[in-house]
């Protein structure tokens, strides 16, 4: 079931990304996804089930817009830390807890914290995440943990698990 | 006017990348130009791809613009991950502003 899933995501991606609808195309590209589920299907997807579900995709749309509001808050900080001439910064390496179980879920929040302001993620080892913070705005883990997590973690959950 | 909104995309582009390039001149360490390199550089050349479907239209480059705007960021998250790792692992040190490493207990 599930390297069906990924066969035809990867197909879907090989039609956009070559964009030609003919015969020819078609058979060179299902014989790639073909290879491409054969190896990696395993890794990916737990649930297949989840795709089916249409209110994890209301959730997406939900987060997307959110994501990209935090991607612009994000550069417009950098910008901000960067053109000061006094650089304001207070760079270090934070411990964040998530209480997300899947590794799919997990790698989705590390990249959703890389694009949003001032932090970076180093590191996961088990359910501790390690962040690299610009600015370092509180020294008390809770208060921190909700800062950096707070935005995306419900949503991924809703998405994902 | 589609010519006007790609105009601006690109403008925008080319400004976030710029302040990418002065922030990894201007800030102290690695692990801070890292943070000016990935997210200005991301955000312009997603803005300077967004551009793309409004010059051409949404033709086959169009649509291959959008697609690579996913590809992208993950590459680019993905790969200040694994660069952030290596430094620390290599044993460069966090600049002398910084003022905390829970890190430094995990790796020995």
């Amino acid at each position: 079931m599930r390297y069906v899933a990924v066969f035809i995501l990867s197909l879907i991606f090989w039609l956009l990304l070559t964009f030609r609808f003919t015969v020819s195309n078609l058979i060179v590209g299902s014989v790639a996804s073909i290879i491409c589920s054969a190896i990696f299907a395993r890794y990916y997807l737990d649930g297949v089930y989840k795709f089916l579900q249409p209110k994890r995709y209301f959730w997406f749309i939900i987060y997307l817009f959110i994501f990209i509001w935090e991607c612009i808050k994000a550069n417009i900080d950098v910008a901000y830390r960067v053109l000061h001439p006094a650089m304001p910064i207070r760079p270090g390496i934070v411990k964040v807890r998530t209480t997300l179980k899947s590794d799919f879920a997990k790698m989705l929040l590390a990249n959703s914290i890389t694009m949003t302001p001032g932090t970076i993620s180093v590191d996961i080892i088990g359910d501790n995440l390690f962040i690299h913070w610009i600015y370092i705005r509180s020294e008390d883990p809770e208060v921190y943990t909700g800062m950096i997590t707070g935005a995306f973690e419900k949503y991924i959950k809703r998405i994902i698990e | 006017m589609s010519n006007m909104i790609s105009l601006i995309f690109i403008t925008i582009g080319i400004l976030f990348n710029m302040l990418g390039c002065i922030g990894i001149i201007r800030l102290p360490d690695t692990y801070n130009r890292l943070q000016a390199a990935t997210k200005c550089v991301t955000l312009g050349c997603c803005s300077i791809l967004l551009s793309v479907p409004f010059h051409f239209g949404f033709g086959d480059a169009g649509i291959k613009a959008l697609v690579a705007i996913p590809i992208l960021f993950f590459a680019s998250t993905v790969g200040a991950h694994a660069l952030i790792r290596g430094t620390y692992h290599f044993g460069i040190k966090l600049g002398e502003k910084s003022i905390k490493d829970d890190y430094k207990e995990v790796v020995k």
